[in-house]
């Protein structure tokens, strides 16, 4: 386990509002350090939409996801936020008091983080693989079905299947192949979404013989003790078959799952997480939440709102973290100690 | 007025009036249809609005475009009739569609 790293905001996702947050706090002279499960900033906009047009955050008639993301970027960059990328907050524990909240984070990568005020800016959940809908899947996985490759050794000699057309199945369909015993990729349709040099050595081991390439979808897996012998395909002519395998890799993306939030003591509704609409704190003193994931009378799930209100809990945050100075209102126009900040004056 | 029928996985059918110009998703979200979380918003970039075209319809209503087909990649049950119902615009065409919902979104 690695030490304590101190700081004064801890924020949980690295979405637009979460890093929109990080300038609020920042004009108001309070540190963060920011957690997402996803290896990159940017949350949906980079994971879901990159490519895509935005109309409505206000100054930009046409903004792409991945832009507006890169804008933020270099909007936050004069207070120096500490990304902790590609980590998911497994736990989350009340220390202080109501008046002098304090909290300490814990992630699954081993980062354990004190910090005076949490801010909650997780949007949808936290981005998990997606589960194919098979009958009794759970029973095998971690066994013999896995949704991600952490030990290549571990799948030396054992019959592989892969299902999938993006990146992430054409590739460990090539990674594996050199210590699996037989490596079976299995596609809905004739046509891959993966990077065409990776379709091409796959096309090729396939027609020397090294590996098999089926049509079809996975319906059903067979085997005892959590340990696939089996499964079931329907392919693309309506024919069962039953498949051999000890092992299945599905790679069909990424969904949203609230995940461990739920475990944290915050009143839930429906999923979300509910707040106040002044400072934008939920029911536990010191953590706030904004942006997707908060609930109140006339929320509405946009990029704006969680600007909005990340920047009046930023205002509150300082409360918690300067107890005993007084905040005064300045604007960035006018103010040449907020200028200064920005490293502009 | 354009009529769209949604079918739930049950069997449940529930007709809507449709607006010209709106998508079969938006439709659906307007009108609290069970059976479309449409996680993305309509930004063909999710597979959670997947819906399966009734027979006498997937003709008019017609393929899907190649990023369609990629999205539908992530989408469950995946048959020769799925459409992403954020991809199908609503035109007087369409009147009277009928599309089923699955049994689960992604």
């Amino acid at each position: 386990m690695s030490e304590t790293v101190t700081t004064d905001v801890a924020i949980i996702g690295a979405g637009p509002a979460g890093l929109f947050a990080v300038f609020e706090l920042g004009l108001l002279d309070i540190k963060a350090h920011l957690i997402d499960i996803l290896p990159k900033i940017g949350g949906q906009c980079a994971e879901l939409y990159p490519e895509k047009p935005i109309y409505d955050i206000p100054g930009f008639p046409v903004i792409s996801g991945q832009a507006l993301v890169e804008n933020l970027a270099l909007q936050i960059q004069p207070f120096h936020p500490t990304f902790h990328l590609g980590e998911m907050v497994e736990s989350l524990e009340v220390l202080g008091t109501p008046e002098r909240p304090n909290f300490l984070i814990r992630t699954d990568a081993g980062t354990a983080l004190e910090a005076k005020v949490v801010i909650i800016a997780a949007g949808g959940g936290s981005f998990q693989p997606k589960k194919p809908p098979i009958p009794r899947i759970g029973d095998y996985e971690g066994k013999s079905v896995f949704y991600a490759v952490r030990k290549i050794e571990q799948f030396r000699d054992r019959r592989v299947v892969i299902v999938g057309g993006g990146d992430s199945a054409l590739d460990w369909v090539l990674n594996l192949h050199p210590v699996a015993r037989r490596i079976t990729l299995i596609h809905r349709r004739d046509a891959f979404r993966a990077a065409p040099h990776s379709v091409n050595a796959m096309r090729e081991l396939v027609a020397e013989g090294k590996m098999d390439f089926l049509l079809g979808q996975v319906t059903g897996l067979k085997g005892d003790d959590a340990q696939l012998s089996a499964l079931t395909l329907r392919k693309e002519d309506g024919e069962i078959i039953d498949w051999e395998c000890d092992d299945l890799l599905p790679f069909f993306g990424l969904t949203m799952k609230l995940g461990p939030i739920a475990d944290w003591g915050l009143d839930l509704h429906e999923n979300l997480v509910p707040t106040d609409t002044e400072k934008f704190e939920t029911n536990v003193p010191g953590i706030f939440a904004i942006g997707d994931i908060i609930a109140y009378p006339g929320k509405l799930k946009l990029i704006l709102s969680g600007f909005h209100e990340g920047a009046l809990a930023a205002q509150r945050a300082h409360r918690y973290v300067y107890p005993d100075k007084k905040l005064v209102f300045q604007y960035t126009t006018s103010s040449t100690s907020l200028q200064r900040k920005l490293g502009v004056a | 007025m354009t009529k769209v029928t949604y079918i739930d996985a049950a069997g449940a059918s529930r007709t809507v009036e449709a607006q010209i110009g709106s998508t079969v998703m938006e439709t659906a979200l307007r009108n609290s249809i069970p059976g479309i979380e449409a996680e993305c918003g309509g930004a063909c970039a999710c597979a959670t609005c997947h819906v399966y075209v009734a027979p006498e319809w997937t003709e008019i209503v017609g393929k899907p475009s190649q990023m369609e087909e990629d999205m539908l990649d992530f989408a469950f049950e995946v048959r020769p009739s799925s459409r992403l119902s954020c991809q199908i615009k609503v035109t007087p065409a369409l009147d009277g569609l009928v599309v089923t919902t699955p049994a689960k979104q992604g």
